[in-house]
């Protein structure tokens, strides 16, 4: 009972949070210099659209009115118009999201399956020269630019050694029957693997170095001295005992990373001409396209704060000694 | 303890030691020694660059010093395809690399320590409001944020510290907080309530000292993000076109198609410079676990 009390506090202040958020954001559009309408409003548009737009966000009424419309449409999913698709910014953005969504993911479980296995050996190997090496390695591939990576490995892989393409999701003219049938295709797997490369040396020091001091603290407990002197084998100690606790906080730290990586994923989808959310807010907010802006910075809101929330919810779910307190 | 010989310290002394560098740790002193080259870098900037680094150079035949490569007619590093000297820009993209992350650092460690003080001294409804605005910070993609701040104002380096400022005080308010948490019931500070102090000589007297080595360290986490930070803004078109600096640098690079050219030497120097100070506070960071929490032993 206590659970689902604890559940659903947490879910109520996240929910105030996103209305602060969804606030923040609407006065930062509405106040900004120049036309207060510009932030909907694209003077090419039709006077028939243009008045559309003016009653659906209620553009001349007073702020705080225009406050309530605002969350109105919200909660309808109603983001206005793109100024340079002509099509609904909610559309647009659904569209997008499957695109970054992968690239998020395929370079997250690619950075934690390195990055458990890597910081358990670690561990293991505590005081080795690997060891000494290593560390500060990672700790620097935490202290790069994504983008810059990015840019080394293009020219390297891409331009020099002609092995990935430069850019993009797929050929040039290459048409697919669906979704489903470009995502499955050898050439989007190609396009995928820098991007994903990029970011996964980048994420996996968070896993790596989470991994270690954790083992580290486990290696410590009653529980592993305890097989221990039972005589069972070092394998055995390390992994069945050791790295299965070791793992929780990990695994939690996966929905933080998840949050983390969609505001980096704008740089690096910016250099490899990915076509998701990130791309798609630096180009709105250099084309002034409002609406699109608002959306796409609403969108990566949405994900950070749900992802806040799960790595809560994990962290109690697999640790019962967390209390609600 | 050295400690000893000194018995008076001045102002500046007592400060400095309050600060407790970790001298010991190897990895610490390299970082604070990349910290003092670049801090030297930025200084003498106009001494060190050979060129004004956005002034376009030509050859002794008169013909644009553009896309030479790295010792081609005395220039280090080579030049850009507008034709300035890359050397200099990287010397000069120091100087706003530390403006920005100092100021930004600075900045990030005082709000924070401030929030978690009075957060975690008084507790209440204060705390609970700050804690909520925390909460709320924490929900604010950062990027994202900084991106739309930086077009909605005047291109400027300082976009990125107000953001920042405005967001990132949250990491830094909660450890704090914390960290205020177990000292506000500790012995020394009871004593001082019953003798009589204000609620702010307790802070700034017993309590504020303590936390110092913290918000330091946090700070030195800040100055990273700031530089990382800056240089996508700049990367991604959003920065002072004014000012010099190695985001700038990569910006330039990648739109003049150095990548297709193979110019490593144009945009491999930047991104090492970048990977060298925000490592060095990692690492002095790192020395801080040590002395801070010797416990964990890493």
């Amino acid at each position: 009972m206590s659970h689902l009390k604890a559940v659903a506090s947490r879910t109520l202040q996240l929910a105030l949070v996103l209305w602060a958020v969804v606030t923040i954001l609407f006065l930062m559009f509405r106040l900004m210099p120049g036309n207060p309408m510009a932030a909907y409003i694209d003077p090419t548009f039709t006077v028939e659209q243009q008045q559309a737009l003016m009653a659906q966000f209620g553009l001349d009424k007073p702020l705080w009115e225009q406050y309530f419309i605002y969350l109105g449409n919200l909660l309808q999913g109603e983001l206005g118009q793109s100024f340079r698709y002509r099509e609904p910014v909610a559309e647009r953005i659904f569209a997008l999201l499957p695109n970054t969504l992968i690239l998020t993911f395929s370079s997250l479980f690619v950075a934690y399956a390195f990055g458990i296995l890597a910081g358990a050996y670690l561990a293991w190997r505590r005081g080795s020269a690997v060891e000494n090496a290593a560390i500060p390695l990672v700790l620097m591939t935490r202290a790069m630019p994504e983008f810059w990576l990015g840019m080394v490995l293009l020219a390297v892989f891409s331009f020099w050694l002609g092995w990935f393409p430069a850019g993009g999701t797929r050929p040039a003219g290459a048409d697919y029957d669906s979704l489903w049938a470009l995502y499955t295709s050898r050439d989007f797997l190609s396009y995928l693997a820098l991007p994903a490369l990029t970011l996964a040396i980048y994420s996996q020091g968070l896993p790596l170095l989470l991994m270690r001091s954790n083992m580290l603290d486990v290696m410590k407990e009653d529980f592993v001295t305890m097989a221990r002197i039972k005589g069972l084998s070092n394998w055995t100690v390390v992994v069945r005992h050791a790295a299965r606790n070791a793992l929780l906080p990990v695994m939690t730290s996966f929905a933080i990373a998840v949050g983390y990586q969609l505001q980096g994923n704008v740089v690096v989808e910016s250099i490899f001409s990915w076509p998701g959310l990130g791309r798609e807010l630096v180009n709105a907010v250099s084309a002034s396209d409002y609406p699109l802006a608002q959306g796409a910075f609403l969108m990566i809101a949405v994900v950070v704060i749900l992802m806040n929330l799960i790595a809560d919810m994990l962290y109690a779910l697999l640790d019962p000694r967390i209390s609600h307190a | 303890m050295h400690d000893l010989a000194l018995q008076k310290p001045g102002l500046v002394g007592r400060l400095f030691r309050s600060l407790k560098l970790p001298l010991s740790d190897p990895f610490a002193v390299f970082g604070l020694a990349v910290y003092a080259t670049f801090l030297l870098t930025a200084i003498f900037a106009d001494a060190i660059a050979p060129y004004d680094p956005t002034e376009i150079l030509y050859t002794p035949e008169y013909e644009l010093a553009s896309d030479l490569r790295p010792g081609e007619q005395g220039f280090i590093l080579g030049t850009t395809s507008l034709g300035r000297d890359i050397f200099s820009q990287i010397v000069y993209g120091t100087r706003s690399a530390l403006i920005i992350g100092i100021t930004a650092a600075f900045m990030v460690a005082l709000i924070g320590s401030v929030v978690g003080l009075v957060s975690g001294y008084f507790g209440g409804w204060v705390d609970a409001v700050l804690m909520r605005l925390a909460d709320i910070a924490f929900g604010i993609p950062f990027l994202p944020f900084v991106i739309v701040l930086a077009a909605f104002l005047e291109p400027s380096i300082w976009n990125v510290v107000l953001a920042m400022a405005l967001v990132l005080w949250r990491d830094t308010g909660r450890v704090i907080r914390s960290q205020v948490l177990t000292l506000r019931s500790r012995g020394y500070v009871d004593a001082a309530r019953v003798c009589g102090s204000s609620d702010l000589k307790i802070i700034l007297r017993h309590i504020a000292p303590n936390i110092l080595p913290l918000s330091f360290l946090y700070g030195s986490i800040a100055i990273g993000w700031a530089i990382l930070t800056e240089a996508s803004i700049s990367f991604l078109g959003f920065g002072d076109p004014q000012s010099i600096s190695w985001g700038y640098m990569l910006q330039d690079a990648f739109a003049s198609q150095a990548l297709a050219k193979q110019a490593y030497y144009w945009f491999v120097p930047p991104g090492i410079c970048i990977i060298l100070v925000v490592s060095a506070g990692f690492f002095i960071t790192r020395g801080y676990e040590n002395l801070l929490f010797p416990k964990l032993g890493r």
